[in-house]
């Protein structure tokens, strides 16, 4: 069910379609450009690694918790990773309070298989006592200003905040694990993912859709995609239809536009 | 028990079959007495029932909308559809499937012509060995269809994944659960629309393009079985009258 | 230009019925120059006619049509009535009576009840607020005596036949009184208990084999040998 049908004014799709017909956005950009961006870590110092991000005037502020719990009981040496995303009121007149529903849902998992897909925490690194004792790491999303993408910004937001965090030293003496204070080392990373949202508008694909163009669009298709060029995760939403050449377009926009993009993460040593 | 391989030497997958082989299936419409359509699919060892009720009135009054109909949709797994028993509250994959299912059959509807109603499917996984998803949304629109809802065309729907670097068609449990990757995709046949488009895993650019065209050549098999059930049950009411009634 | 499908043919939405110069009637739809079917339905194709009927499906209602509705609540100057249909009818009270009566809220009730069935018409519908009833004509109003039976409402047109040729053979063959509502509704009005249960086995064949030619016959036939057999 769509929330926002009937809030944008039909008279506004007309002219953003028919300004598309000439390769042309309301705000000027073109098809294939993101909005400015903008990454800050590291801003929440009880958290164990955060980032807001900027793109455009959507605000997406994510945070890392680092806690030790028990393993999954299917892999017992390897860590935990939960994403989770509340969509609160805060950012938006049609987020309303209250536990995550399907968009909040499907934003948070599309996040967490990019991650997962590429590997991004290498879980098999978190194990302290295998079987009993590992890393979970909790990252929380928060969007603060929803002006269209959400996910691109949940998704650099989440991997930002990976890349500039941290867990610690464990000294783990027989069942009784302490924390080292004080050893503060990066969480241990493989692959790094993008996320390239592109809205079908009309016959127009356009990348980094903004909120008015998000509310025209017939459809959005999410890609995630690594370092090598691998397609690590793909979410088609929202009820519309594309051709199996809008597809194969879109695959192909988000594997330039995501080169460009990777130039946001920040730069570890 | 993981298997310890999953593509043999012969090439053949932990089921015997090829890479580009389906499962068998079956398809059953109009089994349910209360719903105004419904279907029945196994594919494999998976099984699911649809139940779709509508256009009806909208409850509660506020979810209708003024020049349109409105589709809910509720993707669900029995408890003792999985080998671990699972809580009957609904879990977030549930919530995402029953969004991205409701997306994958809305474009086929043509909602316009039920403005203010409410058309509810509701897909119950009796048993799960991969592809609940797709087999959910192929069930689906031949439930909606037997509903008498008009639609632009049928939606069938396959999930094309990678196993040892394979690719390979209609993943079952196992692969799903070992295999590389996993890519559901749905299309309205006929008009040739993708309108479910899911991946996990990693594919090189190469194999997602791969992927998708093994994924509509399966797509169009399962059209023509969707085809043969819904006429089926006509077909045996005629067969019936010219053969005593 | 071809056309794709035959005579009684069962389509599936989205099938390819013809392309070029035709005469579609039903449940169809066009796209590039081509027709498709819209709906699960049986083709009846006649030179350059075709037409979609469909098999299933919920009644939406058309003015002037007459129905079979119940009662479900009772409002302040109105009722609400279950037409059998995702949308629910008003029959306000100014059309009860063709000469102005004053009502009282309270005597609301005492004209037409929670669960009272009506036969009525439908004056006003157009989809942006609920259809509007009548009973101010005659042979509409209150149902006093009679069994309710329910169809899916797209085989009403069999029920009748063509020209009510079939609703009139049934008529004359049961010496019952038979009202059939568009919206899938049919009352029986007969004092003979047998007379109605062949009723309703008749109405419930007509509606099975509705998509099978030679209906008309089978019909005569079959309530015939169970009048004579009994």
């Amino acid at each position: 069910m769509d929330k926002h049908y009937g809030v944008l004014p039909l008279i506004k799709r007309d002219s953003i379609v028919s300004l598309l017909k000439k390769g042309e956005r309301l705000d000027g950009r073109k098809v294939d450009e993101f909005r400015e961006i903008s990454v800050e870590t590291g801003l929440i110092s009880k958290a164990e690694g955060s980032a807001l991000v900027r793109i455009g005037d959507t605000k997406v502020i994510a945070g890392v918790k680092a806690n030790i719990g028990a393993p999954f009981p299917d892999t017992p040496d390897k860590g935990v990773q939960i994403v989770n995303a509340e969509l609160i009121p805060v950012a938006s007149p049609v987020f309303e309070a209250g536990p995550p529903g399907e968009e909040g849902i499907e934003l948070a998992r599309v996040v967490d298989r990019g991650l997962r897909s590429s590997e991004m925490i290498r879980l098999e690194e978190l194990s302290i006592i295998p079987g009993k004792k590992v890393w979970t790491i909790f990252i929380d999303i928060y969007p603060l200003d929803h002006y269209g993408n959400l996910i691109d910004a949940s998704g650099l937001a989440a991997v930002s905040a990976v890349l500039t965090g941290h867990i610690f030293d464990i000294k783990v003496e027989g069942e009784e694990i302490t924390i080292v204070e004080g050893s503060e080392k990066p969480i241990p990373i493989g692959k790094v993912p993008i996320f390239v949202t592109i809205a079908k508008i009309g016959d127009a694909l356009v990348v980094d859709p903004s909120y008015e163009e998000e509310l025209v669009a017939d459809s959005m298709l999410t890609f995630s995609i690594d370092e090598d060029k691998n397609i690590c995760a793909i979410q088609k939403s929202g009820s519309g239809a594309l051709t199996f050449e809008e597809v194969s377009s879109a695959k192909n926009m988000a594997l330039k536009v995501a080169e460009k993009i990777r130039n946001f993460i920040p730069k570890i040593d | 028990m993981i298997p310890s391989k999953l593509i043999d030497e012969k090439g053949l997958r932990v089921d015997g079959r090829k890479p580009e082989d389906m499962r068998s299936y079956k398809i059953e419409v109009g089994i349910l007495k209360n719903a105004d359509g419904s279907a029945y699919i196994e594919l494999g060892n998976t099984k699911v029932i649809v139940a779709v009720y509508g256009p009806r009135e909208a409850h509660p009054k506020h979810i209708a909308l003024p020049d349109r109909g409105v589709v809910r949709c509720r993707y669900s797994m029995a408890s003792f559809s999985v080998a671990e028993r699972k809580s009957p509250s609904p879990s977030r994959r549930e919530i995402e499937l029953s969004k991205v299912i409701r997306e994958a059959l809305e474009p086929a509807i043509f909602l316009e012509e039920f403005p203010r109603t409410v058309i509810d499917v509701y897909a119950e996984v009796l048993e799960a060995d991969g592809g609940t998803r797709t087999a959910s949304i192929t069930a689906a629109s031949v439930a909606l269809a037997d509903a008498g809802i008009p639609l632009r065309d049928l939606v069938a729907a396959i999930a094309v994944g990678k196993v040892e670097n394979t690719l390979v068609v209609d993943l079952n449990g196992i692969e799903d659960q070992y295999g590389e990757g996993d890519m559901p995709v749905a299309m309205m046949p006929k008009l040739g629309y993708i309108t479910l488009l899911q991946a996990d895993g990693s594919f090189t650019p190469e194999e997602f393009e791969r992927g998708l065209a093994m994924a509509r050549q399966a797509i169009y098999r399962l059209y023509e079985g969707q085809k043969k059930a819904l006429r089926r049950k006509y077909l045996e009411i005629a067969k019936e009258v010219s053969e005593g009634g | 230009m071809p056309v794709y499908v035959s005579n009684r043919q069962i389509v599936v939405p989205g099938e390819l019925l013809a392309e070029g110069n035709y005469n579609v009637n039903g449940g169809f739809y066009t796209y590039q120059r081509k027709y498709f079917s819209k709906i699960l339905g049986l083709v009846e194709v006649e030179g350059n006619n075709i037409r979609v009927i469909p098999l299933k499906g919920k009644y939406i209602p058309s003015v002037g049509d007459v129905v079979i509705g119940k009662v479900v609540d009772v409002g302040m100057t109105n009722w609400t009535v279950d037409i059998n249909s995702p949308y629910v009818g008003i029959l306000q009270v100014t059309e009860v009576f063709s000469k102005p009566t004053s009502i009282s809220r309270s005597s609301l009730s005492e004209i037409l009840n929670v669960g009272d069935l009506i036969v009525t018409k439908v004056i006003a519908f157009d989809y942006s607020r609920d259809p509007l009833l009548t009973i101010k004509e005659a042979k509409l109003g209150k149902v006093t005596k009679g069994t309710l039976i329910e169809i899916t409402p797209t085989r009403v047109p069999r029920v009748i036949g063509k020209k009510g040729s079939m609703i009139k053979m049934l008529k004359e063959l049961l010496q019952i009184d038979i009202i059939v509502g568009k919206n899938g509704r049919i009352l029986i009005i007969t004092d003979d208990p047998e007379k109605e249960t062949l009723a309703i086995l008749t109405i419930k064949k007509i509606e099975r084999e509705a998509h099978v030619s030679g209906l008309t016959d089978r019909v005569r036939n079959f309530v015939l040998s169970r009048l004579k057999g009994g």
